[in-house]
């Protein structure tokens, strides 16, 4: 019985892990959608960008500087802000241009950059598996009777660092108020004097910054392989993580990453890797037949 | 009027495309080129997926072999060597290897290393009679689907009960855990056979869990494996995941060593593992090490030509298989497919860089493995076992 216990709680910490990364990029998905009512596809591609960009730019520097606490701040800092302009600049020469045209233009317009996306980055950095050299040696540590890994735990706190000044930014920041009353009605925003574009370009930066520090994080503290297709599956499960907690809800968006976490931890543990994948969507199926607005959603009635 | 000229323009272009001719000596049969031209072979393997090394080491001992054969070409014909990329997939193994038969005509293929994408191709190649040889795939069901399908290295089989074998009497470990790839059946199979002897000598597996190839979070299951406490863990997977796998292990502080088989064979197993497979060991076809003048001969050789790189296993297998292709071409007398599938079928006693290698009634080699031991970013020799 207790080794049960202590297994069901040893993949409760892993499923939180998980699940706070999930809910950074899900958190991108919902802002998105919350302003344009877009779901932007290449929002996965982002989370790819900043782990490449965070690989390079630690090549660059040399593996001693990377792994010290500035160093690595710097490249963090660095990778966020590049991840940003990619946003910008992806809204403003995919989505604007389309703002008037019926959603599912956008729609595929979003799944045409994100394989351009893919594609460039297969051109530019190769399609084979790259790595993270080690920065930060961290030996485990064992706590409450569980084995506990520092790299896991930094990559969950920095997740909840940045979703903290997330929440910051949209409910106590001019900016922030302006992002609600955009996704509450666009023109009636509008009309009062709110610069939409400029609120909606901001959206796709900071939901672009949030992906492209997950990517960083976890491939530099977890080391897990690089490749192009890397942000699919992430980018994927964060989409339903998103429709799970609602779409348009930030809160339902965290809400829906740590239960997409959870549950594919443990499917894992239990059911055998196979399953991981198959969770995701089995949820999505089920959110959407029993609960289609999400945990956190309100069901919207649309006047025709 | 529009109308009636596009459609006659169709009608046309429909009736004079598929008279085009398929390429070079349209007769039947994978007839190769004219009697008199060069010998076209068809190599097919991953050289940009995730087991990209696998294939470009092949492709590289198979070059280096081609460009010594072809200065004393077999009956005075060069042969050359048509390339196709299947990235790592078994689908697309399919379509490259029935592109390099029914179009390039090729008249044998050479490949592949990974079990799965062998046995996908085995089965046109052995449809279209063309024989194939790979050399590098060591599940045994690949030499079983036809009588045209042959490889030149040892079947899993053996190489599970060597590393079972070094693992109770080297290592004294009693109780083991597997961490298989459900996705790939040279995985599947060498874990099932390292259980067969592991079990049968007094072993106990204390935990079996899988992963997929492409994943990347295996702690799930190394949780698991922790739990069982075991001695030794046996990761019968390709370098890339392994290296992950190693790394995980390590931080969560897995200390006991970690064995494979010869899926670990690549210089960029160190990029996903660090130094997390420091002391660890794996089963090989062939070290460097060996003193052998053949195999130091190759050595010097392939550093000469790839700017000092050292050979791993799959390019000295490369090396072999193209040999033995040629050796096979000068027995047959002609690149007829039924007398160079003979011929092939014949190799008894050939001097390989990778050992003697004789081809059996199951078209499989009997050779004997090395036990590699990881240390630092070099794999030292450590014992050979006979079969």
């Amino acid at each position: 019985m207790l080794p049960l216990l202590g297994s069901l709680l040893q993949n409760l910490v892993l499923g939180v892990q998980k699940g706070a990364v999930y809910a950074l990029i899900a958190v991108g998905y919902t802002m998105v959608y919350g302003v344009l009512r877009l779901i932007n596809f290449a929002h996965g591609d982002v989370y790819m960008v900043g782990a490449y960009v965070g690989l390079r730019l630690s090549a660059r520097m040399g593996a001693s500087i990377s792994g010290s606490v500035p160093g690595f701040a710097l490249i963090f800092a660095l990778t966020l802000l590049i991840c940003g302009l990619l946003g910008v600049l992806i809204e403003r020469l995919a989505y604007r241009p389309l703002r008037t045209a019926p959603r599912i233009t956008a729609l595929i317009t979003a799944i045409g950059v994100s394989l351009l996306l893919e594609s460039l980055a297969m051109l530019i950095w190769g399609t084979s598996p790259q790595f993270f050299p080690t920065l930060f040696p961290l030996a485990p540590v064992r706590a409450l009777g569980l084995d506990l890994n520092p790299k896991y735990l930094l990559i969950l706190f920095a997740s909840v660092l940045l979703m903290a000044v997330l929440w910051y930014v949209v409910t106590r920041t001019r900016l922030g108020k302006a992002m609600r009353a955009v996704s509450y009605d666009r023109e009636a925003a509008s009309l009062m004097g709110i610069n939409t574009n400029l609120v909606i370009s901001f959206t796709f930066a900071l939901g672009s910054m949030l992906a492209g520090a997950a990517g960083l994080l976890v491939s530099a503290l977890t080391n897990v392989k690089i490749e192009p297709l890397v942000g699919v599956m992430p980018g994927l499960k964060a989409f339903v993580a998103a429709v799970l907690g609602g779409i348009g809800s930030i809160p339902g968006a965290v809400v829906g990453g740590l239960v997409m976490g959870i549950a594919e931890t443990y499917v894992i543990a239990f059911g055998g890797s196979t399953w991981q994948d198959a969770i995701a969507f089995v949820l999505l199926i089920l959110i959407l037949i029993f609960r289609p607005a999400g945990i956190m959603g309100r069901a919207t009635v649309e006047k025709v | 009027m529009k109308k009636l000229l596009a459609c006659l323009a169709i009608g046309a272009a429909a009736l004079v495309l598929p008279g085009c001719p398929a390429g070079p000596g349209g007769g039947g049969g994978a007839g190769g080129s004219s009697s008199s031209g060069t010998i076209l072979v068809g190599y097919y393997g991953d050289l940009t997926g995730d087991t990209a090394t696998f294939g470009q080491s092949t492709k590289d001992g198979i070059d280096l072999a081609v460009a010594e054969i072809n200065q004393d070409p077999p009956l005075g014909r060069k042969l050359e060597i048509r390339t196709e990329d299947d990235q790592g997939k078994s689908e697309q193994a399919v379509s490259v290897v029935t592109k390099l038969i029914t179009q390039d005509r090729v008249v044998a293929v050479l490949g592949e290393v990974a079990s799965s994408n062998s046995m996908a191709a085995a089965t046109v190649c052995q449809r279209e009679k063309v024989p194939m040889i790979t050399p590098a795939s060591t599940n045994p069901a690949v030499t079983e689907t036809g009588d045209h399908i042959f490889r030149i290295c040892f079947i899993d089989p053996f190489q599970g009960s060597v590393m079972a074998k070094f693992a109770l009497n080297t290592l004294k470990a009693k109780r083991a855990a597997i961490l298989s790839d459900v996705k790939s059946d040279y995985s599947k199979g060498l874990s099932q056979f390292f259980k067969e002897t592991f079990t049968q000598n007094g072993g106990q597996i204390v935990a079996e869990p899988s992963y997929s190839k492409g994943d990347s979070d295996f702690n799930a299951q190394l949780n698991a494996i922790k739990a069982a406490n075991p001695e030794v863990i046996f990761i019968p997977g390709y370098y890339t995941e392994v290296g992950t796998i190693a790394r995980q292990a390590r931080d969560q502080g897995i200390k006991v060593p970690l064995i494979g088989g010869d899926g670990w064979d690549s210089p960029k197993l160190f990029e996903g593992a660090g130094t997390a497979l420091e002391g660890c060991y794996f089963s090989n076809h062939y070290s460097t090490e060996n003193k052998d003048p053949r195999v130091q001969q190759f050595v010097t050789a392939y550093k000469a030509k790839f700017s000092g790189r050292e050979p791993d296993a799959m390019a000295a297998l490369g090396y072999d298989v193209a040999r033995i292709f040629a050796d096979a071409v000068k027995r047959a007398g002609d690149t007829d497919p039924a007398r160079l599938r003979d011929a092939i079928a014949g190799t008894k006693d050939f001097a390989g860089v990778t050992g003697t290698i004789t081809l059996d009634e199951k078209r499989n080699a009997t050779k004997p493995a090395v036990v590699l031991e990881v240390k630092g970013k070099a794999f030292k020799f450590v014992e050979t076992v006979q079969p």
